[in-house]
């Protein structure tokens, strides 16, 4: 009774943000670059999104909104990362606060303002959630099985050899970073349009730090970041469905297993990096490093 | 130890560093501070400002105090400051900048609170819903309660489906207290209620909020009471044709429906009195616990949503409250383990309520351990 076509409704919906911040900085990841600025793409997408969103009366245009957003936020990260060579992890920090404050002091407006509806979709599951579900074979037919993803995984794993070979460091890297950053706002857009249906400062509250630890936890593959994402969301939904139908639920402990499991992951990932340096679940080889063409 | 030590000294010296630059300013306890001088007050908030709820109530609360005394104070605050170890750090941050008087505004600030207070004997400080004081620590809280029986008898008369839901955020006592007040007034008109609880384990999370109003309406409930702090469930009643309650806020947003009417927490007369009480250095350490008849709980206008009986009804019940008539949590009342709790036309004591952990009969969600 329980387990049934609601919950997993509500699982989707829950998982959807996460998947696709998760899937965008899967992409980011693999060409090498860490960008800690999911949160902060995050809201900006949100507050983005729905402001877009409130001025159309059109959902669709907010989700646009939200990407676009997303991805101009990123592209902050990408010039002082990629251009002056700033330090990936302070500066994806500070992406993140930059995203917080500055959607706290635009947001303003937009409080207590209710969004447009949000039009169903086939099965009762809207287009957006739909979307997220068919990124995850295209964005791994990519990376996987096409010339284009196959460079950007060599600039993910040695990003000196790519530049011998003539391939754009960069110019691969700064595409990236906007397809994370788009996704990301998408993800953020999500929040406020479909799921919290307003906008409200710091609305995101953690889900980009949940999609970060969850492209570890799925070993750099977006078929693994569907299975966080769903572990995440089902987890959450479960527990709340478990306690609205008065089961007794050790609440405390479900809360706490999407979190013990990424711990669990990323030990095994450490234990099998030291023992076996085999490619596939193990982080790109260049992850966090700054690069230099003139090197 | 050395690290404990280290922020001791550390906080010593700032003090000290201070004393000649401001002749004065170490008030013992009961000196007025002269005119011309300037008080300030710090505030730490557990959510952001603009959650449209708890916190920005408090807000509210810190600008009246700005309005009320204009250049004799200045105010900061910090928002969003998680509840355990990083409070500490805040509430040091603020009584280092030279804040005299503190007001930490969530539960779970309470030992950060008695931790700090101990390290500045000459920074008053000021923490709501909790219970633990000191000579340079009050608290202060709100009878929520009071308000949520107002709120229990409009949603036993508005639901359909006989069943209402329960937002919490924790299980401490002023939410417990909460969900008992509504659940018996709400039965009390009507016999046939139920009452589902979901606990978030958050005060600010609105996509948890969210989803949590969803797994309610999943259950087929109509009525849904939040103890969290964001709107975030009235989106998700507009929705599905629910209603709900404001939150510690107004709400007015969602006027005329899902919201139907609201507590609102009105902690300005308080902040303003208190402010007054150190200028004056007539501030004592004290526990204050004010309800509807004070008017630190406010019950947010009723809608047109609601049939003008059942509005006079709840606005009956309010005024009864305020006049002390009546007391929410009065026998005969049963522990939903079935043991007897208060006899016929007994009230419970201020002592009860403040360590309240369990629930009343006829609710059959369990007491998280």
């Amino acid at each position: 009774m329980i387990l049934d076509w609601t919950t997993f409704l509500l699982l989707l919906s829950a998982a959807t943000p996460i998947l696709l911040a998760a899937l965008g900085e899967t992409i980011v990841e693999r060409a090498g670059v860490l960008n800690l600025g999911v949160e902060g793409m995050m809201i900006t997408g949100a507050l983005a999104g729905f402001a877009a969103a409130h001025a159309t009366g059109s959902p669709a245009a907010g989700f646009l909104g939200g990407a676009v957003a997303g991805a101009a936020l990123s592209l902050i990260f990408a010039a002082l990362t990629q251009y002056l060579l700033t330090n990936q992890v302070a500066t994806g920090l500070a992406l993140t606060l930059f995203g917080l404050g500055l959607t706290a002091m635009f947001g303003k407006p937009y409080e207590g303002v209710k969004a447009p509806a949000m039009p169903g979709g086939p099965l009762g599951i809207n287009w957006v959630v739909w979307l997220g579900l068919a990124l995850v074979p295209v964005i791994w037919l990519v990376l996987n099985r096409t010339r284009a993803g196959l460079v950007l995984r060599a600039v993910g794993e040695n990003h000196d050899a790519a530049h011998a070979l003539g391939y754009k460091v960069r110019g691969v890297r700064v595409a990236a970073i906007a397809i994370g950053g788009a996704l990301a706002g998408l993800g953020g857009a999500y929040v406020s349009i479909a799921t919290v249906l307003q906008w409200t400062e710091g609305m995101t509250a953690g889900a980009g730090w949940i999609a970060l630890a969850i492209v570890v936890f799925a070993g750099w593959s977006p078929w693994g970041v569907l299975a966080g994402a769903w572990l995440f969301g089902g987890v959450t939904v479960l527990q709340l469905r478990l306690q609205a139908a008065g089961v007794a639920v050790p609440v405390q402990l479900l809360s706490m297993a999407p979190y013990l499991a990424t711990i669990l992951v990323l030990v095994v990932i450490s234990a099998r990096q030291k023992y076996a340096r085999s490619a596939s679940g193990a982080a790109p080889g260049s992850l966090g490093r700054t690069f230099h063409a003139t090197r | 130890m050395t690290r404990r030590r280290l922020l001791a000294s550390a906080a010593a010296l700032a003090v000290l560093a201070m004393l000649p630059a401001l002749p004065g300013t170490a008030q013992a306890q009961g000196t007025p501070i002269p005119e011309g001088e300037k008080l300030k007050v710090g505030f730490i908030y557990v959510g952001p400002v603009g959650d449209g709820g708890w916190s920005y109530q408090h807000d509210v609360g810190r600008q009246a105090i700005e309005k009320e005394f204009g250049d004799r104070v200045e105010t900061t605050f910090i928002e969003s400051v998680p509840e355990g170890a990083d409070a500490e750090r805040a509430l040091t941050q603020l009584a280092l900048a030279g804040n005299k008087l503190i007001f930490a505004t969530s539960f779970g600030f309470m030992d950060a609170v008695i931790n700090v207070a101990k390290k500045f004997p000459d920074v008053k400080f000021e923490h709501a819903t909790g219970y633990k004081r000191a000579d340079n620590v009050s608290t202060y809280d709100a009878r929520f309660y009071e308000g949520r029986a107002v709120m229990g008898t409009i949603a036993g008369r508005m639901t359909k489906s006989n069943k209402i839901g329960y937002i919490g955020s924790f299980p401490i006592p002023e939410v417990v207290q909460g969900i008992n007040s509504s659940f018996i007034h709400a039965r009390k008109v009507n016999p046939a209620v139920e009452m589902k609880v979901v606990w978030a384990y958050t005060w600010f999370d609105p996509a948890k909020e969210a989803d949590a109003a969803s797994a309610l309406i999943a259950e087929g409930v109509d009525v849904i009471l939040q103890h969290t702090d964001s709107t975030a469930p009235m989106g998700k009643l507009q929705e599905a044709g629910g209603i709900g309650f404001g939150q510690a806020s107004d709400m007015a947003a969602f006027k005329p429906t899902p919201r139907v009417s609201a507590i609102i927490d009105n902690w300005a007369p308080y902040y303003v009195k208190r402010v007054g009480e150190v200028l004056d250095g007539t501030w004592t350490s004290s526990a204050t616990w004010a309800g509807i008849g004070e008017g630190e709980v406010e019950i947010g206008e009723i809608t047109d949503a609601v049939p003008p009986e059942v509005k006079a009804e709840a606005e009956a019940l309010r005024d009864k409250i305020g006049k002390k008539e009546y007391h929410p949590f009065t026998g005969p009342l049963k522990k939903a383990d079935g043991s007897e709790w208060l006899a016929d036309g007994k009230t419970a004591t201020d002592e009860e309520l403040s360590q309240m952990n369990f629930f009343v009969e006829g609710i059959t969600a369990q007491m998280p351990k």
